[in-house]
């Protein structure tokens, strides 16, 4: 019984990462409908920011904190530069510029940082014997915690703020939104900035477990996919959900059903399975349009 | 008579390759109500659509003596310039609230805004029992009212209005116009109508300008533009 519910929590504590990625994905497509294929280099590269930072000396925190505004600043240069362009693009050149950045940042890095795959410190205590009783290692208990203090921030910024609320309506009619005056393009770089600013934070909760290198967030990304389509890709509570279920399952099927070889091929299997029964997801709203 | 709010002086624009205005002049009296006239496809909603930015245009554009021709669209919304647009423009996800408090983002007086709410939900007591719903599921005729009081929540000094009683009930229709000419009189609001019901709007507007194919073919007070001949016959349902 012991052994089942650690695996339902080292579940929950992987699904948030795979929550929060799949987030950054959903804000990016409900602002500008683009599947941000990068968005797991995006977090990888800021891990290796935050990794340089650490070993010039940075305590932990100080190290965070400066990573998330690299990162916040890096996506909104990504989007101001790069994507704005696009805007008026046909989408298979657009779904080409993403995946051609995903290979860039992966070089760099690979060429910055080197293929070496190195130890990623926690911030939260070693397992001492006994503690938590032994279910959850500290390091997975900060980790959700972290998530779920990040998450609620999020929430509180767009359901209170004004300016999530400008953000909301930017995704939603942008057109519109310039007609009551606000700056769309601001708001599109700001949604990219989040976005790689929570990137950032789940490759920092994640590389202690994966360890840090150029491949880390690969399969990370996955889970996020099929985290967010589970959900409904439009959908930011949906991708939330999706992500702790996936990371559940992940763990529960990996360790009782098909084995830890296979645990990739749930995620897989889940996107499929979700596109062909359910396209819109859990929490997504069927798309009519009218011709 | 003293210098316009707005003075237009040979407005062109159009979409792509496609040329639809060809020199557009007027002017709107500050405090005025104008009604730009005439029929499907003549360049009406494009006029609105360029004064306001939202499309590449030439000519000469002034705002209260300020050229506005070479901004964009966001900034000439935060020199006082509201839109009601075709269509309605309304953002669907959020609550009316939220569609409102959108209307009044570029405001920094809170207390302002809280005022121009009680006002607002005044006008449209309808509004305010829905105010926590979700926008998209409000009535066309509701959705028109939160279009026009997401544009006063800027307090605007210049209101363009795309087609107010597009698809509306008659009924509906007049307790628009009641509330435009109020806001008018209490607000010193100057608007620039665009209708399509050209008696209703030349009963409320003080100078009527008639639009042809992207060319203004008349202008003039109200009073003068209704009783012209042509204008009966073509837009007023009358005999010749």
């Amino acid at each position: 019984m012991n052994a089942f519910l650690s695996q339902l929590l080292a579940g929950l504590a992987a699904g948030g990462i795979y929550a929060s990625l799949a987030l950054a994905l959903v804000m990016i497509y409900r602002s500008t409908h683009h599947v941000n294929f990068a968005q797991g280099e995006m977090a990888m590269f800021s891990t290796f920011v935050a990794s340089l930072l650490l070993q010039a000396g940075w305590p932990y925190w100080a190290a965070f904190a400066a990573t998330v505004a690299i990162a916040f600043a890096t996506g909104a240069a990504i989007e101001g530069l790069l994507i704005r362009r696009l805007r008026d693009a046909p989408v298979l050149a657009i779904v080409v510029v993403f995946v051609a950045l995903l290979v860039i940042l992966h070089s760099l890095a690979g060429w910055l940082f080197g293929y070496a795959i190195r130890s990623f410190p926690s911030p939260f205590p070693q397992a001492a014997a006994g503690y938590g009783g032994g279910l959850m290692s500290p390091h997975q208990l900060g980790a959700i915690g972290v998530t779920l203090v990040m998450l609620a921030l999020i929430y509180l910024f767009f359901r209170y703020s004004p300016l999530g609320l400008a953000m909301r309506a930017t995704a939603e009619n942008p057109v519109s939104s310039r007609l009551v005056g606000v700056r769309v393009n601001r708001m599109l770089a700001l949604g990219w900035g989040l976005a790689g600013a929570i990137g950032a934070v789940a490759g920092m909760m994640v590389a202690p477990v994966v360890f840090l290198d150029v491949h880390m967030m690969s399969g990370v990304l996955l889970y996020a996919f099929a985290a967010a389509v589970l959900g409904g890709i439009g959908s930011a509570p949906g991708a939330v959900v999706g992500g702790f279920i996936v990371g559940v399952l992940e763990n529960l099927l990996g360790t009782y059903v098909v084995g830890a070889e296979l645990k990739l091929t749930v995620a897989l299997v889940l996107i499929i399975g979700v596109l062909v029964a359910r396209p819109s997801g859990l929490f997504g709203k069927a798309v009519v349009v009218r011709v | 008579m003293s210098e316009p709010l707005l003075d237009v002086r040979g407005l062109e624009a159009g979409y792509g390759a496609t040329r639809v205005l060809f020199g557009i002049d007027l002017q709107v009296a500050a405090g005025s109500i104008t009604a730009l006239l005439g029929a499907n496809g003549a360049g009406k909603t494009t006029t609105l659509r360029a004064l306001c930015g939202l499309i590449r245009r030439q000519g000469h554009v002034t705002l209260a003596g300020r050229r506005i021709d070479g901004l964009a669209c966001e900034e000439i919304v935060r020199l006082g310039v509201a839109h009601v647009p075709d269509g309605r423009g309304t953002f669907t996800g959020l609550t009316t609230e939220e569609n409102l408090r959108m209307g009044a983002c570029t405001r920094r007086d809170r207390a302002g805004v809280r005022e121009d709410f009680e006002r607002l939900y005044d006008y449209f007591p309808r509004l305010k029992e829905r105010r926590h719903q979700q926008a998209g599921t409000l009535s066309g005729g509701e959705q028109q009212m939160l279009a026009i009081a997401r544009a006063l929540m800027l307090r605007p000094k210049l209101l363009l209005m795309d087609e107010p009683s597009f698809g509306l009930a008659p009924l509906v229709v007049q307790d628009i116009f009641r509330i435009m000419q109020r806001v008018r009189e209490s607000q010193n609001v100057s608007i620039l109508l665009v209708e399509q019901n050209a008696s209703l709007a030349l009963e409320l507007a003080d100078t009527a300008y008639l639009l042809e194919t992207g060319r203004i073919v008349l202008s003039g007070p109200a009073s003068a533009v209704r009783s012209n001949d042509a204008v009966r016959t073509a837009y007023l349902g009358g005999q010749s």
